[in-house]
């Protein structure tokens, strides 16, 4: 059956063929008759953003709470570039988002005509993949491509760059069964040798870990379950990466809290000296490896990942799998029981002893106060206070970041939302705001820190405008805290504009924007101040006056090894010194 | 393409591949890349290569089956074998990319390089540019009473050493397409 229809129609048909039930956009010249074919539907909400930026970061919001693509439409020229960041974003943390952005039509590209610009040049290398559709009758089968490929494999952002004129023009649709996509067919199943290799190390292996990642996460809920079930059957130990928090509970008797820079000492040293490590759809990203020669020396390496290029990138490994997090770790577990679930229990009891030694450092003991709210002490209130709603968190990017990441518990996949592999601050207020659209009922909370949160506040009309009630937790020392405390530590105390200066008053900032707010700067007050934020009904903004000089530990300080950390109360000075200082 | 048919985006920890994946030794690999002909997939290979600080040596395209809509890059790059695996896997990556293989690890192969260079000179150079190029198997393409234009088809070296000769012959000008390359046998 052939169906004609105009290029605008054909997007909110193939929107509509996708599942799509909510949009994030801007409009602007060249998206005019899309705009027009969405005034004339219901199907489809259209959130309206007030920075492209917002809409696509409150897209990955929508699409890490949901599991499902996260859908983005802009105008060409600035409303492209203004994009760019939330795409990169998206591309380092594996976010399925689909953009899509109006061209000046076709017979002006190259004219430098108004508000044209190389949108496929200039997000080639922020997609997965980007097309520009020239013919209206080839429109719908590429947004239908473009889904598949933003959702398939390991997931990204793509984006569908449409000239005004296809959009006027008719064409022929087709539906989201007919496309093909014969060049890019992504591998599922991992290899059942090496699936067997590796359970028969794991039969032995007297220090075994397994260090999981936001791949598991991508994988889907039944990745996390299988994951949930395979620690617990083997009792091995279980770190995670920023990105993978939620993969497996806080409370699980596996759990040893999160690795890497900012990560627990006893994650940490177990990396260093386990003697198996289990990467599950993890990158080894150099805030997880600390300096690359002294990683984890004495182990084998197992890795499980959907992405050929991240195996092998960073640090070597002996037994690749390449394969769906999901698909491999059933046949990992088929493969162990039908062995007869083995593991070395001697071996395992010693490491859990080490292990809990480890934990009795107590890494993450912080001197609290009664005059002043520690950053920590606020999140723990935080955590206590709304663990019984199973709240989805999502954060900025900073010092408060990473007390969020240790202090918080998270029992679920898809509750956390952080940006980790960009780390864009102006991530956090809009993804809460994707979240809290795709969870009308959920408790959304977005741990900021003021300066952060400047970045995108526009975006409070937004959720003013939409009703998201989402509460802005803000962590405020007037410092671009993660800024000064490295100035602290690698550039001699020289505090070369950290400051935040000029804070506005975030109360009557709220009130300007239409919603409530509250200051806090007393810990005896800070609960009540919570309880105001969560009874509150809509967004609110909780302007949380914290210690201004607190340091995030445990931290391994960048060029050093896992096990040269840096803790609390230890000194400081010097720690960064040699290659060391030239790192980010 | 028999021997190892590298999967498009595997990289090959097979087996087969026994070089130590820690060394540091600069090695020269030539890969087919066979991609979609669609706008932009040369633009995104080239990317790959700019954006993550690899090498080109040489890099030729042209289609080469103009019904299935394929593409031929051959690309000559540099890299110690961890990078030249992460290359091959990056390439693999690309969604319009079908097939990559290593050449230079998946059997003998033959390269072949055509270059037209510009000789100008007169007298006894002009007869000992011309010959040489009969030594090399060089064609004259075009002459005038002071220059020849001379076509040489050959490996890379072989064009190098061509070059090398007609440097002090009056050599003024030179095209080269850079290497194609296919597997041997069948
Ligand atoms: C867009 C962007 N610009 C700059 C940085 C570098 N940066 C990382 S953390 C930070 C300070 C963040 O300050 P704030 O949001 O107040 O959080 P805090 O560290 O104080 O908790 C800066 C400037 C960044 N991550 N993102
Ligand atoms: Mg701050």
């Amino acid at each position: 059956m052939s169906r004609q229809m105009t290029g605008a129609r054909m997007v909110i048909e193939a929107l509509r063929d996708q599942g799509v039930d909510t949009v994030f956009g801007y409009p602007g010249g060249a998206v005019l008759p899309i705009y027009d074919e969405l005034f004339q539907q219901n199907d489809i909400k259209h959130i309206l953003v007030r920075h492209e930026q917002g809409a696509v970061h409150m897209a990955e919001g929508y699409a890490r709470s949901t599991g499902k693509p996260g859908v983005v439409l802009v105008t060409s020229g600035p409303g492209a570039t203004n994009a760019v960041t939330g795409l990169t974003d998206a591309l380092m943390d594996s976010i399925p988002i689909v953009v899509l952005s109006g061209q000046v039509p076709t017979f002006l590209i190259g004219t430098d005509g108004f508000q044209e610009a190389d949108t496929i040049g200039i997000t080639r290398p922020c997609t997965k993949h980007n097309w520009l559709v020239k013919e209206t009758d080839e429109l719908s089968a590429t947004i239908h491509k473009a889904f598949h490929i933003a959702t398939s494999g390991r997931p990204g952002p793509v984006l569908v760059d449409i000239p005004k004129d296809v959009q006027f023009a008719t064409g022929e649709y087709v539906g989201p069964k007919q496309i093909e996509t014969p060049s890019y067919q992504p591998a599922k199943k991992g290899d059942l040798a090496t699936i067997t290799r590796l359970v028969e190390l794991m039969e032995t292996a007297e220090r075994p870990i397994f260090y999981t990642g936001g791949g598991v996460i991508n994988s889907g809920t039944g990745a996390s379950q299988l994951l949930r079930e395979l620690v617990d059957a083997t009792g091995f130990p279980i770190t995670s990466t920023l990105m993978g928090l939620g993969a497996y509970p806080a409370s699980g008797k596996g759990w040893i809290g999160m690795l890497g820079m900012h990560g627990l000492y006893e994650a940490n040293m177990a990396m260093h000296d386990c003697d198996l490590m289990i990467a599950v759809g993890a990158r080894f990203d150099d805030r997880i490896t600390g300096r690359v020669a002294d990683f984890s020396p004495g182990s084998v390496k197992a890795q499980i990942d959907i992405d050929p290029s991240s195996i092998n990138k960073v640090i070597h490994v002996d037994l690749p799998i390449v394969g769906d997090v999901g698909h491999v770790l059933e046949d990992l577990l088929k493969v162990w029981k039908a062995r007869g679930r083995k593991s070395n229990a001697p071996g395992l009891q010693a490491w859990w002893a080490q292990i809990e030694q480890w934990k009795a450092r107590d890494c993450l003991a912080y001197r609290n106060s009664d005059q002043v709210i520690k950053p920590q002490y606020a999140l723990q209130r935080l955590q206590a206070l709304t663990a019984s709603r199973n709240p989805y968190i999502t954060t900025e990017v900073g010092q408060h970041q990473m007390w969020a990441a240790q202090f918080l518990h998270f029992e679920d996949p898809n509750h956390w939302m952080t940006s980790g592999g960009l780390g864009t601050m102006g991530y956090g207020l809009p993804a809460s705001i994707g979240v809290q659209v795709a969870h009308p009922d959920a408790l959304v909370i977005n741990v900021a820190g003021e300066a952060s949160w400047l970045m995108n506040m526009q975006e409070m009309a937004t959720a003013v405008q939409f009703r998201a009630p989402v509460k802005q937790f803000i962590l405020n020392n007037e410092r671009l805290g993660m800024v000064r405390q490295w100035q602290q530590l690698l550039h001699g105390e020289r505090y070369s504009q950290s400051w935040s200066e000029s804070l506005p008053d975030f109360v009557k900032l709220a009130e300007a924007f239409g919603c409530a707010g509250r200051t806090v700067s007393d810990p005896a007050e800070l609960d009540a101040a919570i309880q105001e934020m969560l009874d509150y009904d809509g967004p609110f903004i909780l302007d949380v006056l914290v210690e201004k000089h607190e340091n995030c530990f445990p931290m391994i300080p960048s060029g050093k090894p896992h096990n040269e950390m840096l803790l609390g109360e230890a000194s400081t000075e010097g720690a960064i010194t040699g290659a060391g200082a030239a790192l980010v | 393409m028999a021997a190892l048919n590298i999967q498009k985006g595997a990289s090959s920890h097979s087996a087969y591949d026994l070089r130590d994946p820690n060394t540091q030794v600069i090695e020269s690999h030539t890969l087919a890349v066979l991609v979609e002909n669609e706008p932009g997939v040369l633009a995104r290979v080239i990317g790959l290569f700019s954006g993550r600080g690899y090498n080109i040596d040489s890099l030729t395209v042209a289609e080469v089956d103009h019904l299935g809509h394929r593409s031929r890059i051959t690309i000559v790059t540099r890299g110690t074998p961890a990078v030249i695996e992460q290359i091959k896997a990056q390439l693999g990556r690309i969604v319009p990319v079908h097939e990559v293989h290593d050449l230079t690890v998946e059997g003998p192969s033959v390269e072949r390089e055509l270059g037209l260079f510009k000789v100008t000179s007169k007298g006894d150079k002009r007869v000992e540019a011309l010959r040489i190029a009969e030594i090399f198997r060089a064609s004259v393409v075009d002459s005038t009473l002071e220059s020849f234009v001379f076509e040489i088809t050959g490996t890379p070296e072989k064009l190098d050493a061509f070059a090398e000769l007609m440097r002090p012959l009056g050599l003024s000008d030179q095209a080269r397409t850079g290497v194609a390359a296919l597997a041997r046998g069948a």
